[in-house]
């Protein structure tokens, strides 16, 4: 079987978002880094090929993103992934969560996986969608939030917390499926799978190269658009200690509670 | 056409209080927009007509059945979908949960429509609707507009109280035709427990255990507190995902929601499907050793620290002040 597995390039987690004000859009001119999440799903790859429960030919990573997304393609080869592919296109500029998933299922279209895994969100837009979207322009079963997939009689048994409780899904494939962030612990890539990573098959597309609809993508192609950025409602910000002696500090908790009469 | 379509999940013969919550706001809506609000249920006999034409009660003057398999998405994609192209509906809407989620994106694919997620508030101005969503840790609301046909729009859990009128719906039943890859994922067991049984609803202290603690065996730390307080202890999903607590003990989006006195969260970090289950209780307070954790952003009392050297000392103290 072929698996893709779907990964982003996002802002490090240790650089503060914000909106830039002049794009309406985020700012991503700090350090980016492959969405933590993703390394779920590379994982879940990697162990599946190596489970030996069914034969794994080929994991590819998929992006769309601006140039500097190939540093997330290369982080995810030297994980384990073997080749990589590229979306970039102005075109794409913009694009929405409906249009993002078009666009991806078009590439993808090319690559005719058995198996689209992905991370259970992305740690910028935190849309927790693009799986769903996907997976129904891919005409594919897709479940959200897998966190243990056995290989059972050429399906996937799957298990999820859902609304109530724990659900156990016998799904076909070629299917979609996200990740949850409990499925797995990600390895570290190795020296020598980081320097290697450079030289692994990278594939760049613009939209045109995946048979993407211009009018469906960009800003224009989005049929939502998102705007007018306010801050919250200022919320009384609580009190903060810094624990340096504990004995002081238990009595200051002791204290606070005890003034609410919570003791 | 102003009509909105809610989504109403149910389990048991029981509807979710968040889709109800979800059908109030929708009737809200639609009335300003001049319109209806009509709900759909996918499931099997359970939905009786009775209860289908409870959606009433919330506002909705139709209930649309169709006969499918329940607690999956894209079976609900496939009837919501054949719904609107008959009826026309401007909007779609789903209170917070997992499959509104997924429903939601799926429509949003097969309507080529706009999707909001995590909406906390919607707003009726010049015929259409306009929805809020807090974005980057809640630190900013974008608001969303939408063009062409069908918008989107899924809620964040406990965005919409349910609101009883006291109406009834007329029931319609639907035929749908599966689309054959809706079909291709079968549910082999829905809604286990795991974990022992515990009621944690009715405690006015609850002690919340998160990935901080290490361990399973950290909730021993957890409990003690608990034991000394008078309280009862409660998880994230990130540890009974791991197994180190019971489901029934979970707090958040798939979790419980609470509103206790004092909510004391240890190892937490505070995501946004953890705060909606308890960002309604009284004080809350947070240990986390971590000074930029979003839990310190709506705590009350926050203690930047390791919980290893503070919930011990803690214990003794909370057992000590109650003893003097
Ligand atoms: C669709 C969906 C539904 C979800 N539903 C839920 C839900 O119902 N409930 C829920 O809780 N989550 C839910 N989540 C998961 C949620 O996004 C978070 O992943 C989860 O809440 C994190 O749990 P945590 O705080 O225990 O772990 P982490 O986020 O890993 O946080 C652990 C914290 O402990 C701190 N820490 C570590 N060691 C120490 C120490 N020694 N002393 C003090 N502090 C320490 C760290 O600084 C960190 O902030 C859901 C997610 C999705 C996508
Ligand atoms: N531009 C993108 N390119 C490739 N994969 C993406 C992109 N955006 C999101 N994804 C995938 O979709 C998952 C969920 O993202 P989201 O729906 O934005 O929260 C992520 O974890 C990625 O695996």
């Amino acid at each position: 079987m072929k698996i893709c597995v779907l990964v982003k390039q996002v802002p490090d987690a240790a650089v503060a978002k914000r909106i830039d004000p002049s794009t309406s859009r985020l700012d991503r001119s700090g350090e980016t880094n492959l969405n933590p999440f993703d390394t779920h799903a590379i994982e879940a790859a990697m162990q599946l090929k190596e489970g030996g429960a069914i034969a794994v030919e080929e994991v590819v990573a998929v992006t769309m993103g601006p140039e500097n997304a190939v540093r997330a393609l290369h982080k995810a080869v030297s994980l384990g992934a073997d080749r990589s592919v590229h979306l970039c296109d102005d075109g794409l500029v913009g694009s929405d969560v409906a249009a993002t998933g078009y666009a991806l299922a078009k590439v993808l279209e090319r690559e005719k996986p058995d198996l689209v895994l992905l991370g259970q969100q992305s740690d910028d837009g935190e849309c927790y969608t693009i799986g769903a979207v996907v997976a129904d322009h891919l005409q594919m079963p897709s479940l959200t939030q897998v966190i243990k997939i056995d290989v059972e009689d050429g399906n996937l048994r799957c298990e999820r917390q859902a609304e109530y409780g724990y659900d156990t899904v016998s799904v076909q494939i070629p299917a979609v499926i996200s990740v949850g962030d409990a499925i797995n612990e990600p390895r570290y890539p190795s020296l020598k799978a980081i320097m290697g990573a450079k030289k692994k098959p990278l594939d760049a597309l613009g939209s045109a190269d995946a048979g993407i609809d211009a009018a469906m993508v960009g800003a224009d192609g989005s049929r939502v658009s998102c705007g007018d950025f306010k801050s919250p409602p200022a919320k009384g910000s609580g009190t903060i200690i810094e624990d340096e002696d504990t004995n002081e500090t238990v009595e200051k908790i002791v204290a606070w509670l005890d003034e609410r009469k919570l003791i | 056409m102003s009509d909105i379509l809610v989504y109403v999940l149910h389990y048991e013969g029981k509807l979710n209080k968040n889709s109800l919550g979800a059908v109030s706001e929708g009737a809200r809506l639609a009335a300003e927009l001049g319109g209806q609000c009509h709900a759909v249920v996918v499931g099997s006999d359970d939905l009786t007509d009775a209860l289908c034409a409870t959606v009433g009660d919330w506002g909705a003057t139709k209930c649309f059945r169709a006969k499918g398999p329940e607690g999956l998405a894209q079976p609900v994609v496939d009837v919501m979908a054949k719904v609107i192209d008959d009826n026309g509906h401007a909007y779609a809407l789903f209170g917070g949960g997992l499959l509104g989620f997924e429903i939601g994106a799926g429509l949003a694919a097969r309507k080529h429509a706009g999707v909001t997620m995590e909406v906390t508030a919607v707003r009726a101005e010049n015929g259409e609707l306009i929805a809020e969503r807090p974005i980057l840790q809640d630190s900013q609301i974008s608001e969303s507009r939408y063009r062409g046909g069908l918008g989107v729009i899924i809620a964040r859990l406990n965005a919409f109280e349910p609101k009883q009128t006291g109406g009834t719906a007329e029931v319609v039943d639907v035929d749908v035709e599966y689309s054959p890859w809706s079909t291709r994922a079968t549910m082999i067991g829905r809604g286990e427990q795991r974990g022992e049984d515990i009621n944690i609803e009715d405690a006015d202290v609850l002690i919340a255990g998160g990935r901080g603690l290490g361990a399973a065996e950290g909730f021993k730390l957890a409990e003690d507190l608990a034991a000394a307080m008078g309280g009862a202890v409660a998880a994230t999903r990130a540890v009974v995902d791991a197994g180190w607590y019971p489901y029934s003990t979970q707090i958040g989006q798939t979790g419980k929601t609470v509103a206790p006195k004092l909510y004391l969260a240890a190892g937490i970090s505070g995501a946004i499907q953890h705060k909606v289950g308890m960002q309604g209780s009284e004080n809350i307070v947070a240990i986390n050793k971590d000074a930029n954790a979003p839990i310190f952003e709506f705590c009350d009392l926050g203690i930047v620290g390791d919980l290893n050297k503070i919930l011990p000392k803690l214990t003794e103290a909370v057992k000590a002040k109650k003893a003097g």
